[in-house]
C-alpha cells in the first residue's frame, strides 16, 4: 500500500536500530516519553521495545484520548443518553469506557439508550436532520486532532439552524497535559519527548517551544508509522548526547510551524479555554480543555442539559493514573490482565487500542509471559 | 362452483404485513407462490410439516445458522446466499457432505416483497449450486420497528463418510496452518456498504460454499487434522480457539497472509485490523507437515482456493497463544477479539 509500506520497512527499521545503538551512550539511560496512544500502539504492534538498545526506556504518555476522559464526564454521558428524548453520537472506542455503577455506553444502550456509533461529526449532523424531533447530542472527545471537525459541526448546525443538535464538549489540549506532567511535585524523570503527531497537524510544531525551553526537554514530533517513531528516537538521542533541548519535526510530512491556520480559526471562533478541567489520571488541569463558546451557546449540551460535574474517584485496585502520569507500566499494576482485560477493563487505559494497557495486553504479553 | 379467483402476490410494490405470518390464506399464497415455487423440491412438495427424508448412508452431520445481517443486499451477495453458505460451511467444516437445509424467516412487516422474492432466489440459486435442498421451512412475521428486514435462521443435515474424524482438538506442534485465499473480504464488504463509503474498485464479500474444496483438501491431506471457516472474529479468533481447543500455540507469517490490497487500504482507513474481520468463504486447515504441499496444491487447483497459502505452523505452547512474526521484524501477540470491533479515534 503506496505511503504506508514506505514505513513500515523492516529492513529500513534494522538499520535505523544499528544506528541508535552506535548512538547511545552506554553509560546513561534515556528515558523518553511518547505522548500519544497512536504512539503506544506503534510501539506494541511493531514490536519496536525489542530493536532499541536496553538503556532506552520508553514511557507511555497520557495521550489516549478514550484514556484521559475522566468517569464523571462519561457519567454526564450516559445520564443524558438515557434521556429518552437523546440520540447520543459518539466515537466508537468511548463506548466501552467503564463508567460509575458499573454501567458504560454500550450498557446504556442495552437499557434502552439510543446511542449512535459515528465516524464523523457530519454523521451527527445527519442523524439531527433525520430525526428533528429528537435532541441528538454529539459526545465530543479527543485532543487538538479531533476538535476542527466539532468545530465544523457546530458552524454548519447554526448555518442549518439544526436546533435540535448540540454538543457536549470534552476537548483536551496537548501542550498544558506536557506542563503539567513536568510541573508535578512527584514528577516522572523524563530526558525527553516523542512528540504528538496528528495533534500537530492541526496546533503546528510551535506551541510546544515554551514548555522545551522551560523545562529544558527535547521534543521530537514524530508521525505514528514505525520508522517515523524509530526516527524520532534518534533525532532525542542525538539532542540529549549534545544537551540541545529543542523542539524539532520528524513528521515533516504533514507538520509545519504554524499548523492548520484554517482549522485553529474554526476552533477559536467556536470554543474557549476552561479554567481547569478533570482529566483521569493528572487530576485538575489548569487552562487544560476547552468548552463551548458564548456564541454558540445555543449548541451547548451542557448548558441545554444543566448537566452538573461531580467527580468520580478511580477503581481502588486500578494504577490507570499512575500509568497515564508515567509513573507505573501496566504490568506493575495488580490486576492487569486478571480482574482488568479488556472484556471486562477496569480503567479506561485497557479499553482504547491507543491505551497503555490494551496495547501491552494485545501485543506484548507474551513478552513477560504473563497470564493469559 | 368454479374455484375463487386469488389475486397473485405484489411482487413488484406488495409490502410483507401481518397477515403473512398469521398462518390464514395470506400466508399459505406467500409459501407457496414464493417459497415453495423457488426452492421446488419433492420433500417440500409434500406439503407436510415435516420433511421425511431417506436414511443418509452414513454418520449424520447437523449445523444450524442464523443471519441478521444488515444492509440485507451487499457487493457479492445477499443475506440470502449468505443464510445457506454459512450453514452448508458449518457442516463442509467437519468434513460432510451437506444434503439438505430447513430455513426459518423471520420478517419485518413493511419488508418490501421485491425484497423478499429477491433474497429467496438468491437462496434458491445459492442451494442449486452448493447440491442442497432446502426441504421443510418457517414463516413469522413481526411488527414493524421489532426486526431488521428479515433474519433468516437455517439448520444443514450432511453426511459424514466413515473415518473421517476432523476436530479442533486435533492440531499438533509441528502441524503447518494454511488459509485458503484472501481475508475480510466479506467484512469490508458489509461495512463499505453501510458506513457509505466508496472506495475505488468494490469490495465484494467473498461468500461461497466451500464443501466441494473442503473435499478436494481431504482427498490430498489423508491426515488432515481440522477444517475451520474463520466467519465472525476473523481468523485471530479462529485460531485461538482452536490452540485453545487442542492445547498448543501457534507461529503465523504476517507476510505470507494474504489479504487485498483494497481490503488493506479499507481497514487501514478505518483502523481495522483484517486478521479479524469476518470471511464468509475462506477456510483455514491444519494438516501434517509431511502433507503441506500437497494441501497446498489441492487448494490451489480449485477456483476457490487460488489464493491459498501457508500461514504458519503449530507450536507448543501452555499459554495457547497465537504470536505472528511482523513484516517488520517483530513479534506480536494475536490475541482473541475483545468486545466488538471498533475503529480507533485518533
Amino acid at each position: 500500500m503506496k505511503y504506508v509500506d514506505e514505513f513500515r520497512r523492516g529492513d529500513v527499521a534494522r538499520g535505523m536500530a544499528a544506528q541508535i545503538s552506535r548512538l547511545v551512550d552506554p553509560a546513561r539511560e534515556y528515558r523518553l516519553m511518547e505522548f500519544c496512544g497512536g504512539h503506544t500502539h506503534a510501539i506494541a504492534r511493531y514490536g519496536l521495545t525489542g530493536l532499541l538498545p536496553d538503556n532506552i526506556k520508553l514511557i507511555h504518555g497520557p495521550g489516549c484520548p478514550v484514556c484521559v476522559l475522566p468517569i464523571g464526564r462519561v457519567d454526564s454521558a450516559i445520564e443524558l443518553a438515557l434521556r429518552p428524548d437523546v440520540i447520543l453520537c459518539s466515537y466508537g472506542d468511548t463506548l466501552r469506557v467503564p463508567a460509575s455503577n458499573k454501567m458504560s455506553l454500550y450498557q446504556a444502550r442495552a437499557k434502552g439508550a439510543d446511542v449512535r456509533m459515528v465516524y464523523s461529526t457530519n454523521d451527527a449532523l445527519q442523524i439531527a436532520r433525520d430525526n428533528p424531533h429528537k435532541q441528538v447530542v454529539f459526545f465530543a472527545i479527543g485532543f487538538e486532532t479531533t476538535t476542527p471537525p466539532t468545530a465544523l459541526a457546530l458552524i454548519q448546525a447554526r448555518q442549518e439552524q439544526l436546533t435540535n443538535f448540540s454538543v457536549f464538549c470534552n476537548h483536551v489540549l496537548t501542550p498544558p497535559a506536557m506542563r503539567h506532567l513536568l510541573a508535578a511535585g512527584d514528577a516522572v524523570q523524563l530526558d525527553g519527548f516523542i512528540g504528538p503527531s496528528h495533534v500537530s497537524t492541526v496546533i503546528g510544531s510551535a506551541p510546544y517551544a515554551a514548555v522545551a525551553e522551560e523545562f529544558a526537554k527535547p521534543v521530537v514530533i514524530a508521525g505514528f508509522e514505525p520508522l517515523d517513531v524509530l526516527q524520532a528516537v534518534a533525532m532525542l538521542v542525538e539532542q540529549i548526547n549534545q544537551g540541545r533541548t529543542e523542539v524539532e519535526t520528524q513528521f515533516t510530512r504533514a507538520v509545519t510551524h504554524a499548523g492548520n491556520q484554517k482549522a485553529r480559526e474554526r476552533v477559536a471562533q467556536t470554543m474557549v479555554l476552561r479554567d481547569s478541567f478533570e482529566w483521569r489520571g493528572l487530576g485538575q488541569v489548569p487552562h487544560s480543555a476547552l468548552a463551548i463558546h458564548p456564541d454558540f451557546a445555543d449548541f451547548d449540551a451542557e448548558l441545554r442539559f444543566a448537566l452538573p460535574y461531580r467527580h468520580v474517584p478511580d477503581h481502588k485496585a486500578c494504577e490507570c493514573g499512575a500509568i497515564l502520569r508515567g509513573q507505573k507500566q501496566p504490568q506493575d499494576c495488580k490486576v492487569f490482565g486478571i480482574v482488568c482485560t479488556p472484556d471486562n477493563p477496569l480503567g479506561s487505559c485497557m479499553v482504547s487500542s491507543e491505551g497503555a494497557c490494551a496495547a501491552h495486553y494485545h501485543y506484548g504479553r507474551f513478552v513477560q509471559g504473563a497470564t493469559a | 362452483m368454479s374455484k375463487p379467483y386469488t389475486r397473485p402476490l405484489d411482487f413488484k410494490h406488495g409490502l410483507v404485513n401481518l397477515t403473512h405470518g398469521s398462518g390464514g390464506r395470506a400466508m399459505a399464497q406467500l409459501v407457496s407462490e414464493l417459497f415453495a415455487a423457488e426452492f421446488a423440491n419433492d420433500w417440500l412438495a409434500q406439503g407436510n410439516d415435516q420433511a421425511i427424508l431417506p436414511p443418509p448412508g452414513g454418520r449424520i452431520a447437523i449445523a444450524t445458522d442464523s443471519h441478521v445481517i444488515s444492509p440485507l443486499f451487499f457487493p457479492g451477495g445477499d443475506i440470502g446466499s449468505l443464510a445457506v453458505h454459512g450453514t452448508v460451511n458449518d457442516l463442509a467444516m467437519g468434513g460432510a457432505t451437506p444434503l439438505y437445509l430447513s430455513a426459518g424467516f423471520i420478517l419485518e412487516e413493511g419488508l418490501p416483497l421485491a425484497d423478499l422474492a429477491r433474497i429467496v432466489r438468491s437462496m434458491a440459486a445459492a442451494a442449486r449450486e452448493a447440491g442442497v435442498a432446502i426441504v421443510t421451512g418457517d414463516t413469522k412475521v413481526v411488527e414493524l420497528g421489532k426486526g431488521d428486514g428479515v433474519f433468516i435462521s437455517t439448520t444443514g443435515v450432511g453426511v459424514v463418510a466413515d473415518g473421517v474424524k476432523l476436530s479442533g482438538d486435533q492440531a499438533r506442534p509441528g502441524d503447518v496452518v494454511l488459509l485458503s485465499g484472501t481475508l475480510g473480504d466479506h467484512g469490508m464488504a458489509v461495512m463499505s456498504q453501510r458506513e457509505g463509503l466508496g472506495f475505488g474498485s468494490p469490495i465484494l464479500s467473498d461468500s461461497a460454499a466451500l464443501h466441494t474444496l473442503a473435499a478436494d483438501l481431504m482427498a490430498a491431506s489423508p491426515g488432515l487434522r481440522l477444517m475451520r471457516d474463520p466467519t465472525r472474529g476473523g481468523l485471530a479468533t479462529t485460531l485461538n480457539e482452536i490452540a485453545q481447543q487442542s492445547g498448543v500455540g501457534m507461529r503465523l507469517q504476517e507476510s505470507a497472509i494474504p489479504v487485498q490490497a483494497s481490503v488493506r487500504a479499507a481497514c487501514e482507513f478505518l483502523g481495522l485490523d483484517p486478521l479479524y474481520i469476518a470471511n464468509e468463504g475462506k477456510l483455514v486447515a491444519i494438516c501434517p507437515a509431511a502433507e503441506a504441499a500437497a494441501a497446498l496444491a489441492a487448494l490451489h487447483a480449485h477456483p476457490l482456493g487460488q489464493q491459498a497459502a501457508i500461514i504458519g505452523e503449530v507450536v507448543a505452547d501452555a499459554h495457547q497463544f497465537v504470536r505472528v512474526a511482523t513484516d517488520f521484524g517483530g513479534e506480536r501477540l494475536l490475541d482473541w477479539l475483545s468486545g466488538e470491533m471498533l475503529p480507533r479515534i485518533c
